[in-house]
This record gives C-alpha cells, structure tokens and sequence, in this order.
C-alpha cells in the first residue's frame, strides 16, 4: 500500500510541479552550466593562479627585480648567465637580476595590458556598433544612414594591420606600454563593433522586440531593455577570447620594441623580447615568460570557449 | 446595429525588392498585400486565412502598423491610424495588442513573468503604483490560467502552451479593444490548442474583446471565427459568415481550400469529393495578371479570368462577398470544371529571388513605427 | 507473416549528468504488405524516434539503448549491421522526412540524388539512370522532370521538394516505406496533392506505408490501421473506422476532442485535454496520461495497465475506458 501511495504522491507532485522554486534566469543558467563545464572548470583554475599571481606577485617575489644582485657573476657579453640555483631557482636574467621574481612580479603588468587593451577595445566598440545596431534595428531611413557611415569608418579601422597602427601610434606618443595597450584595443574596435551590430540587428527583428513595440513601449527602452541584454553573450565571449590574444599581441608589441623600454618595470612581453639575444646561451630566459603567456591566453581561451557553450540559446535544451 | 471597430480601406504593403552591392537599386516590389477592405465589427471575431505567402500575416502587422502600408487607411473607433503621430500613435497601442504565432521567440528570455507583463502597464502610465500593479498582473495569470507563482519564472520554464497563456496575458492586461492573433495555435500541440482556443472565446466573453484571428487553419479560423476572409496572393477573393462560408463556399479557391483540409472522421474523408489545385502559389512579386487565381482554378474560362481582375462583390442578400466573375455559374453548375495543368512557378532565378527578397524585406521593414 | 513486425522497441537516452530518457517505451505494431499504418501522437510520443530506430538511423553509441525486435522478413533491422542495414534503406525500406530541403543535399542538383539512388540500388547508369529519374520524377507529379534533375533543391519549391524526396524514396518500389509528418511543413493545398500522391503510390505500387503524423485529419483519411502513441507506448490501436466511431482510450477521445472541426457548428466548445505533453506518469509507476485523465480512477496508479483486446484487433491500454457502446462494469 505504501508505494502505491507513494506514486500517488507523486503523480500530486507532477500537478503541482515545483511551485517553491525561485525562477531560474538565462545568466544563473549559464553560470551553472559554465561550473559544470570541466573546460572551464581548468581554464578558471588556471585563470585564479594567474590573477593571484598578479596581485601577489610582488610580495611572495624573493628578490627585488630591479636588483642587479648577480651583476658579478654575469657576463652576457662572454655568453655567461648563470642558471637556476638552490638560492635562485630560475636563474639570473642578462643583467643579473633574478628570473623567478620577474616574473612573478611582471604578471601584473601583463594582465593589466590585457585588460586595459581589452577595455578600449570593448568600450568603443560596444559603444560604436551599440549605436550602429540600434540605428538599423530601430531608426528607418535616418538609423539606417547612420548605421552606413559608422560601420563604414569601422571596416576602414578593419582594413589597418596592427603592427602598422602600433607603429604610428608609437611614433606619435613614442614608444611606452600605453601605446601598446591603445594599438591593441584599437585594433579590436572592429570586432567588438561589428558583433554588437550584428547581433543587435538580428534581436531587432525577432518577435518579442515587435511585442514591445506593439505593447507601446519606447524605442530606446526596446533597444536597452530588449536587444542589448539579448545581444551581449556573444560580445562578453568575445571580451575573453580577446584577453587572450591581446596578451599575445601586446608581447609581440613589447617584444618588437614598441613597448616599454624601460627594463626596470618587468612585463612578460618585454623579457622575452630582451631574451631573444641569449637564446643560444640560456633558451631558458624566453621559454619561461613564453610558457606564461602562452598558458595565460588558453586559460583565458578555454574560459572563452566554455562560455560560448553556456550562453549559446541554441544550445539550451 | 452592430458597431465597427476596424475599417481597412484599400490597404496595401509593398516590399522593394532591392539589388546591387554599394547603392541599392530597386527592381521590383513583392505585392504582400495588394487592395484589402474589411471591417471587424465590435465584439466579434474576425478571421483571416489563407496560404504561407498570401500576405494575411503582413496584412495584420499593417493594421496594426507594426510594418508601414504603402497606402489605403485602417480607421480603428474613427481614428485614423495611417496618419496618425508617432506619439499618440504609441498611446493608442494600449487598445489594440497581438498574440504572436511562436511563444518563445516572442517573449524576450531574459525578462521574467512579472516584468514582461508590468512593461506594457509602465510604458502607458497605467496601474499606479507597485502593489497596484501587482494586483492588476495577478488578475489576467488568473484570466489566462496561470498560477501566481509564474510571475518570478522566466519564458524557458513553461511548456509551450503555458508560454503562450503569458502571451496572451501580456495582451489582456492592458485591457485592450482589439486583440490581433497571428497562427495563435499553430505551433502547438493538438490537446493544448484547444486549450487556448477555449481560453480565447472564454476572454472574449468575460472581457469584451475583438479579434481578427489569422490562421492557415481553416477549421481553427472557423470554429473560432464570426466572420472569415480568405486571401490569396495579397487579396481577399471571398468573406462571409463563417457558417455562410462552410454551408456554400462561392469561390474556386475557397473550394478548394475546403476540400483539401482532413477531417478527422473516416466517414467523412472517404465520401469527399476532393479538388486537387495544380502547382504552387505564384510568386508575389510577379502576381498572374487578372484574376490571381487563373493561372491555377480548374473553373478559369478564357480570357475574362486572365485578363480581368474581379472585385469583390456581395451575392446574395446577405454579407457574403466574393471576387470570381463566374461566381454564380459556377455555383448553378452551368461552368464545370476542368483539368488545370501545372505551372511551372519557382521557375529559376525569378520567383526564388522574389521569396528571398520577400524574407529580407520582412527582416529590414524599414523599423517597426512606434 | 506480416511485412513488419515491430515487439516491444523500447529506446533509451542516457546523457551524462542528465535524467536517462525513455523516448520508446515497449512499441509493438505491425505493418502488412500494402498496408498503410499510421503511428499518430503529439510531440514527445516517441514516434519519429520509433521511426528512426526502425531505419538504423539512431546514433548507435553514447547511451542510445535499442530494445526489442523489428522483424522486416528474416532480418531484425533493429540487430542488423551497418553494411546489411544500408543495403535495405532506400532498396527496401525507404524513408521521408518532414522537411524536405535539409533532407536533399543543397549542392547537388536534384537529378544526381536520384540518379544516386539508381546507381546505388539497382545498378543503373548514364543515360538510362537519367531517363529512369526522368520518368520517376514524371510519375510523382514533378513538371517538366528533364529541366527539374538540372535544379537544385533551392529552386524547387516546398511541394515540389516533397515530390523529389517521394522519387527518391519509391525508385527501388521499396516494399515498405516509412513516412514522418511528410506533409506538417505543406500548406494544405499541397499537403492534399501530396496525400493524394501517397494515396496513388501505395494503391498501384503495393507498397506498405506507415504514416506518421500528429493530424488526425490524415489519419482518418489515409491509414487502414491506426496505433496511437503516447509518452513512448501504444495506448490505442485499431481499423480505421473502429478507432473514430469508438475511440476507447481517454487521450484518443481527448484527441478527437481537441481538434477543430470543419463540419461542426459554430460556438461549439473544444473538450481539450487539461495539462501538458510534460505531465507524465512514468510507465513503470502506472498509466503516463494518468495526470491528465478525467477518467482516472484509483487503478490508473500503480502500475502500468495492460493491453486489453477488443474484437477487431482493437486493442488499447486502460483500465477504465471509454465506452460509447457499453458501460464497463466497474
């Protein structure tokens, strides 16, 4: 009798469905899933070390980075660098400053490019195809010329090779980190503006956007109370993915000698721009900054990619 | 004397059909709706159907006018909406909402019940203050069939009967006089349509409300419908009462429209006598000349059909309005009909750009006019 | 012997981390030669996985579990391999889906598919392929067949893309042709041509058909024998005109209830089936319509009910029918 009234019970509870429950929004959707996700269960881990790192870098560094504490002991000239020892564990760089706390301590500096790169890159190009996009979406004729002329000046900054832009800029406000992290948010525009639009004017079309508009609602409320929410996943992957690569590129600036050439504030870029000249004698000097960018940039790009599953409506089941 | 509502003039919509990379250039333009009177009377239901691309969808959304007409007027209570400002035209919305054909896409995922319900109250000033509203909200769930604790879910965790209830609820609670349902059940279940078909007539009822109903549906447009138009190609060609309609359908294509729907009763199916149409739907973009129909009724006779667009006109005493020519012989049995061979209609190049310009042109309507 | 002879298919979904998913549950019908046989149920009844299963076409790993038996002659195309499985699909079996343009390659024009099939199944090449697609093509109503094998899919329209499909399901007169909501994305001036094009197949090839749809319409005016599912199980089967004079299963009355009806009168309400496809019973713990019922009664919980046989291979699973002719004895 008792399972029977068990299953009775339980055909109530089919009626009644889960009424205590608290609705459960598209983001804490993602979110769970994104925790579900071992992918980016590692890139996250990875991304917490990183950013720790950072932040304590300086303090848990054992020497100061700046200190030319093996200057005697270093000849680079002779092709003498000594390597790592109990009491420096990576080793000296080419001018006797010790490796392991360069790094830790040039952590920060390359996060903050990464993220400040990404910023300038995000805010002007959101902003940009956010007008774009509602332009078109919303605004007949007059939207529509303006969502031409915005777009067009935006595939022009397309068409501009980075290294090209970062040269100019560097020749017009000389040769500094700043000039890095503007050349490679600059270069990101494009990506972030056209996404934006794209998505916008994709959302400007569908259903419920007509159901506002037929509800009597404002058209700037429909275009930040509808299609902007519904068009930012794929920018807020984009964001992550792009941390990535504007770590990369920002190295790749530095490493060309466009960024800081200031040796005294360490930047993982810059190290291995400076190791490139002792790579027959200590090869170690560029794997190390190397290896955290490159490990850098996948955690940030396997977060990217969990993200664009979790947030994917078509993935939803 | 019944009053009316909704007096359509002459409407028309048409789609440029656009070309070229830099400046577009327009080549043509799809004839969505082309020349549709009607009028909705206060209280009833109106009910529109017809075929994917006979224009009834876009023919809604015009009235409303959700997409702008090319011309003719739609008078809703005496006010002219075709000229009506931007502004008042917003706050005459409150009177006259739309159902939508999916229930998904048209509630946006990231709002939950109550604020996809209060958005409406807020954008006309209506319900004062919060608890007030609240009040107003608990009150059309409880029209439509929804347990208050909804009002904290959001669209993805209904089934889809149950979205369509708040869809119906984010209409009702503006307390509107016209209520525009576009394919309403279409994308539903069997056993839930039914619900909502029920739920439609019960808010009627309670509630006062008129609605044009737009279906592919014959039967659902029928059983719900005080008076039913048939489009085709962008035109009405018969409307009548919809027993009217059943007991004598007058035109060729109404006929056939009628014939080709199953019946659930073998009885029925196995005695009924069946007219196959030849061939597709003509393109919009290049209508048959004359009757649009011409090219595909098994009653067309020579030359008046192809090259004589009918009008609408009432036969009979009643309402019942027809645009066939042979309307009356046909019905006396006087014209038989014929074998009818097909068309070739997505002929190449031409009618497949005219859909894809159809498509695009319903995506970019030139904004929705707020 | 029937031509196919389906017992107890059940089909499983288990996905990581999710509830394992019983799509079919223990399906059991069978198919005689020239027989058309319709599988009628709402969305999530399980009727096109069944379909699927029967075809092969289920993805044969990652926690798909097939059950049972579908006895096609000797063979079991449920146990079958892969390379015998691909010889019957299309030669014997054929298949045609809902929607017909993402069933046909978009790149290849429409008379290479069919000529294909030719090819693959009956040996036939050049221009005799070419003059035997013309003539399939011709018979399902395609005009102008010479000009269409040059098209591609994209430049058919949605009737005439069916049409193609059907050419390329029937070009080996396959003894058994399977057929799911062949007509659902159709405006239903095509959808009668298309029936009708069925119809005349099935009358003058011999071949079987089972049809499978969610209108009942179709139905009524198609199938000689009728299975209605629901939530994975056969809950009614039988003859046609049995099944709508004398619907016994509360969901097939709810169902007849449901729809619309040309030929009733206006103002005449809708007897819908309260609830959704969601509130399911599962099988094992009584009937899965229970929670919508308004005949439950106390017996509907518990355990699954059983196949009660009427006369006429009328067969449903109840234990408090409906009865429009005698009050069952409670």
């Amino acid at each position: 009798m008792s399972t029977k009234t068990d299953k009775i019970d339980r055909l109530g509870e089919l009626t009644a469905a889960k009424q205590d429950e608290h609705g459960v929004s598209l983001w804490t959707e993602a979110f769970r899933r994104v925790r579900r996700n071992p992918t980016a269960l590692v890139g996250i881990a990875i991304l917490v070390i990183f950013v720790l790192v950072a932040i304590i870098g300086p303090w848990v560094a054992p020497y100061s980075p700046t200190d030319f504490i093996g200057k005697g002991e270093v000849r680079s000239g002779q092709g003498i660098i000594p390597g790592p020892s109990a009491e420096h564990w990576l080793g000296y760089d080419h001018q006797g400053r010790d490796e392991l706390s360069r790094l830790l301590v040039g952590a920060r500096q390359t996060l903050l490019v990464g993220i400040i790169s990404t910023l300038i890159g995000l805010t002007i190009g959101a902003l940009v195809g956010g007008i774009a996009g509602a332009a078109a979406g919303l605004g007949g004729r007059v939207g529509r010329a303006v969502d031409s002329v915005l777009m067009r000046i935006v595939d022009m900054l397309l068409a501009l090779p980075s290294l090209l832009l970062a040269v100019s800029i560097a020749a017009l406000l000389g040769a500094s980190l700043t000039t890095v992290m503007i050349a490679v948010g600059v270069v990101s525009v494009p990506i972030f503006a056209r996404l934006l639009r794209g998505a916008m004017v994709a959302q400007a079309n569908s259903d419920y956007v007509l159901a506002a508009t037929s509800l009597g609602v404002k058209r700037t409320k429909i275009a930040i109370g509808h299609i902007l929410p519904n068009s930012l996943a794929p920018v807020i992957v984009q964001a992550t993915l792009t941390l990535a690569t504007a770590i990369i590129e920002a190295a790749a600036l530095s490493f060309l000698g466009l960024g800081n050439p200031d040796s005294a504030t360490p930047e993982w870029g810059l190290m291995l721009a400076e190791a490139q000249r002792f790579l027959d004698i200590r090869p170690g000097l560029a794997i190390y900054p190397a290896l955290g960018i490159i490990i850098t940039a996948l955690g940030f790009t396997l977060l990217g990619e969990a993200m664009r599953e979790a947030l994917d409506p078509k993935l939803r089941k | 004397m019944t009053e009316t509502l909704v007096e359509v003039d002459d409407l028309k919509v048409h789609f440029p059909i656009k070309r070229g990379v830099f400046l577009d250039r327009v080549v043509g333009h799809v004839k969505a709706v082309d020349g549709v009177d009607l009028r909705i009377n206060k209280g009833e239901t109106y009910g529109l159907v017809g075929e994917s691309g006979c224009g009834k969808s876009t023919l809604g959304r015009a009235l409303l006018q959700l997409t702008p007409p090319t011309g003719g007027r739609v008078n809703f209570d005496g006010t002219e909406l075709t000229t009506l400002p931007a502004k008042q035209l917003r706050s005459m919305r409150r009177r006259m909402q739309m159902i939508f054909q999916d229930p998904m896409s048209s509630l946006d995922p990231r709002q939950n019940v109550e604020s996809i319900l209060t958005e409406g109250l807020q954008a006309h000033g209506l319900g004062g203050d919060r608890t007030e509203r609240r009040k107003i909200i608990a009150k059309s769930l409880d029209a439509v069939g929804l347990p208050q604790w909804a009002l904290s879910r959001y669209p993805h965790e209904f089934s889809g009967g149950q979205r369509q209830r708040i869809g119906i609820a984010r209409a009702v609670v503006l307390n509107p006089d016209l209520i525009v349902a576009d394919e309403p059940v279409s994308a539903l279940d069997v056993s839930i349509q039914a619900q909502v078909i029920n739920l439609l007539e019960d808010l009627q009822e309670e509630l006062g409300l008129t609605y044009l109903v737009i279906a592919h549906d014959l039967a659902v447009v029928k059983h719900i419908s005080d008076t039913v138009g048939v489009m085709y190609l962008g035109a009405l060609v018969e409307e009548a009462s919809s027993d009217d309609l059943y007991r004598q359908p007058l035109h060729p294509y109404t006929r056939a429209l009628m014939s080709a729907v199953p019946v659930p009763d073998p009885e029925i199916e196995d005695r009924r006598e069946r007219i196959l149409l030849a061939g597709d739907l003509p393109s919009p973009a290049n209508p048959p000349t004359g009757c649009r129909f011409h090219t595909r009724c098994p009653w067309a006779q020579p030359t008046r059909c192809r090259d004589e667009r009918p009008g609408l006109r009432i036969i009979g005493t009643g309402t019942h309005r027809v645009a066939c020519h042979w309307a009356e012989q046909i019905e006396s049995g006087e014209i038989r009909s014929h074998a009818v061979k097909a068309e070739l209609i997505a002929d190449g190049a031409g009618a497949r750009d005219a859909h894809g310009a159809l498509e695009t042109a319903l995506e970019t309507p030139g904004g929705p006019v707020v | 012997m029937p031509l196919l002879d389906v017992k107890d298919l059940s089909v499983t979904f288990a996905r990581r981390g999710q509830r394992t998913v019983r799509a079919v549950d223990g399906v059991s019908f069978s198919v005689e030669a020239g027989e058309v046989v319709g599988l009628v149920g709402e969305s999530g009844c399980g009727k096109s996985v069944t379909s699927l299963a029967l075809m092969g076409l289920l993805p044969k790993q990652r926690g798909v579990t097939i059950g049972g038996s579908a006895m096609f002659g000797d063979t079991d195309l449920l146990k079958t391999d892969e390379r015998t499985m691909r010889d019957i699909r299309g030669r014997d079996v054929a298949m045609i889906f809902q929607d017909p343009l993402s069933s046909l390659n978009p790149v290849i024009p429409i008379g290479i598919q069919v000529t294909e099939v030719l090819t693959r199944h009956r040996g036939l090449t050049g221009a005799k392929a070419t003059a035997e697609a013309t003539d399939l093509l011709n018979r399902v109503g395609i005009p102008d067949p010479t000009r269409r094998l040059k098209e591609y899919p994209h430049q058919l329209s949605g009737g005439m893309r069916q049409r193609a499909l059907i050419a390329m399901a029937v070009a080996c007169a396959p003894k058994l042709l399977i057929a799911d909501e062949p007509t659902t994305a159709l405006d239903v001036t095509i959808q009668a041509q298309i029936l009708e094009l069925l119809r005349g197949l099935v009358r003058d090839s011999g071949t079987a058909l089972v049809m499978i749809t969610h209108d009942l319409g179709v139905v009524a005016g198609m199938c000689d024998t009728v299975n209605v599912l629901y939530a994975g199980r056969v809950v009614e089967s039988a003859r046609r005109k049995p099944l709508f004079a004398d619907p016994r299963h509360p969901y097939t009355t709810g169902l007849l209830g449901s729809v619309p009806r040309l030929d009733a009168g206006k103002g005449e309400r809708l007897h819908a089936i309260r609830g959704s496809v969601r509130d399911v019973l599962p099988w094992p713990d009584g009937c899965a319509f229970a929670p919508r019922c308004d005949r439950r009664v106390d017996a509907c919980v518990g355990e699954p009910p059983a196949l009660v046989e009427g006369v006429h291979r009328h067969a449903y699973r109840c234990v408090n029918p409906e009865s429009r002719t005698v009050e069952v004895p409670s």
